[in-house]
């Protein structure tokens, strides 16, 4: 059976180059960076490489301003507990908008808990963050301002740099969630305005276990892990030097390959989507049309009238990996909530499919999965009772409406009792 | 890879690939369809019946592959049962003869009881005679 992994957000294969610089550091480059003799000045001086290639990637003033955590998710929760703490004395309040990772969304609510405030602004129906909501939610107490470059869930490309202009003029940090985008978009923390910018290795094939946060050194914050002096003290532990080596030759291949990447990518993306939408009636793109406000690699569909895990599992047994926001495959049986602050209709939200493409992805790869998806969406159809009542004009299509039947949602509600929201 | 690892276990798996009793049967005796508020899933029974004894059932599904699969697995289950005998039916029969869910998927399998029931409340309206054969609080159980 024939292979196609289009789940490049959840894991990149790491990179052979990468890979062949991690190897020493297993066997033979065993010491402690920490560590005072040769054994631990050896893999301090490739700390030292791998800092200086991040720093390229994202244009950072000094290397000094990278620090190393052991995933994205670390790197979030560093930056929104690390800069709300610093700043503590000064005020408590967090802006973020509502399409934030959940790393970022549960730190915050955590802070919550914790006696923090926060004000969450609202995004428009391609994802996009309302600028002008989010100056106006900005209070003398706000200390942070979070918003991602590029959605997980919709692939949207945030207006960050104009929010980074806002957070400038009132002289807040922002911290970018550039984990999503990080080997895809072209990043200058400098031009963006970030204070703070964390990075997730793993999807842009680095090695997993390995994070990244830039820190401009005008702002503040405070470790939130407690025990030895690494990372310039914000990140106690022993640094995972396998891991930073291969995410430092990651981050020296993105930048170097980044035009031909995105490039490629992208043709990809414009392929496989008109391809779908050509073969495939009833089938709605989340997220903003392929082209400069969104990612290049992420394509967010919903398929109507069928739900996405069915989808996904057969794909699956087609070769076919791909990941789904839908509430079956979620753990807590809730839709995502980036398909829910883009005001997406719950019928469609249950049909979703997310895509990720990636550089060893083929342009016959597209066609393929085209053929199969047409054939599986069909199969699942035939099976669902929504298709059969939509053909007899019982419901109606959110996503093309004739004008007969009723809502899928008012169906649902009634069929269940309740509002499926 | 030259192992298949799969999300569900072989049966479930095997109803979800291979659905039985998938469709519509063209002059039900009774028909339901329910949802699950939970997640937003779907099921469509029909049923046919004759002499008090379901003779056959079919399926369709909104819903993700547990749900699939419980839905074939009912339908497999109940036919040849009295209308009595059905209005007993546990979802736990299902997740046994699937040989398990996971947890957070047990509720696809009560959708699948739910729907009979409602396929069979719809066939004992329409036909009221049956009625005496069935205890009321079964009937009334699963009203909408």
């Amino acid at each position: 059976m024939r292979h196609v992994y289009l789940d490049h957000l959840s894991a990149t294969p790491l990179l052979p180059e990468a890979f062949e610089a991690m190897k020493p550091y297993f066997l033979e480059a065993y010491g402690n960076p920490s560590s005072l003799h040769q054994h631990g000045l050896r893999v301090r001086e490739a700390l030292t490489q791998a800092r200086v290639q991040i720093a390229e990637l994202v244009r950072a003033e000094s290397p000094d301003e990278i620090f190393f955590t052991s995933g994205g998710t670390e790197s979030v929760n560093l930056a929104v507990k690390g800069v709300a703490y610093a700043n503590k004395r000064r005020g408590n309040h967090i802006v973020w908008s509502e399409v934030e990772h959940p790393a970022v969304m549960n730190s915050v609510e955590f802070l919550e808990k914790e006696g923090f405030t926060h004000s969450k602004v609202p995004v428009d129906s391609v994802g996009r963050v309302q600028v002008e909501r989010l100056r106006e939610a900005i209070t003398d107490q706000t200390t942070l301002i979070c918003v991602q470059l590029a959605n997980h869930d919709i692939g949207t490309l945030q207006p960050v740099a104009e929010v980074g202009a806002i957070a400038a003029e009132r002289g807040i940090p922002l911290f970018v969630d550039a984990n999503s985008a990080a080997g895809w978009v072209p990043i200058d923390v400098q031009h963006l305005g970030a204070s703070l910018l964390s990075l997730s290795p793993h999807r842009f094939y680095g090695p997993k276990g390995v994070g990244v946060l830039y820190r401009n050194r005008r702002a503040r914050l405070v470790s939130i892990l407690h025990g030895g002096v690494q990372e310039g003290g914000r990140r106690a532990g022993t640094e995972n030097v396998p891991a930073i080596v291969g995410a430092g030759v990651a981050a020296q291949a993105a930048a170097r390959d980044l035009e031909s990447r995105v490039t490629h990518v992208r043709g990809l993306q414009e392929r496989l989507w008109s391809g779908l939408k050509a073969a495939i009636p009833f089938l709605k793109l989340n997220g903003p049309e392929p082209g400069p406000q969104r990612i290049c690699n992420n394509l967010n569909l919903s398929t109507e009238f069928i739900e996405g895990e069915g989808q996904l599992l057969l794909l699956d047994m087609h070769g076919i990996a791909v990941a789904s926001g839908s509430s079956c495959v979620s753990k807590s049986l809730k839709i995502s909530h980036v398909l829910a602050a883009i005001g997406l209709d719950h019928a469609l939200a249950q049909g979703n499919l997310i895509m990720t493409l990636g550089r060893d992805n083929t342009a016959e790869e597209m066609d393929y999965v085209v053929d199969e998806f047409s054939r599986i969406v069909e199969k699942l159809r035939g099976m669902s009772p929504m298709w059969d009542e939509f053909q007899r004009g019982i419901i109606d299509s959110v996503v093309a409406p004739t004008g007969r039947g009723r809502s899928f949602s008012e169906y649902a509600a009634e069929v269940s009792g309740k509002a499926a929201h | 890879m030259s192992d298949t690892y799969t999300l569900y276990n072989k049966t479930v798996m095997d109803h979800f690939m291979n659905p039985r009793n998938m469709g519509d049967l063209p002059n039900a005796d009774g028909i339901g369809e329910v949802g699950a508020a939970a997640c937003g899933d779907i099921m469509k029974m029909s049923l046919k019946v004759e002499n008090g004894r379901i003779t056959d059932a079919r399926f369709k599904t909104f819903g993700c592959g547990s749900a699939i699969a419980s839905s074939s697995m009912a339908t497999e289950l109940i036919k040849g049962r009295t209308i009595e005998e059905a209005l007993h039916f546990s979802n736990q029969e299902v997740v046994d003869a699937l040989g398990g869910l996971p947890p957070v998927k047990i509720h696809c399998s009560v959708l699948a009881e739910e729907a009979l029931k409602a396929a069979l409340e719809d066939y004992v309206k329409r036909n009221p005679e049956s009625a005496s054969q069935v205890p009321p609080s079964a009937a009334s159980a699963n009203g909408r």
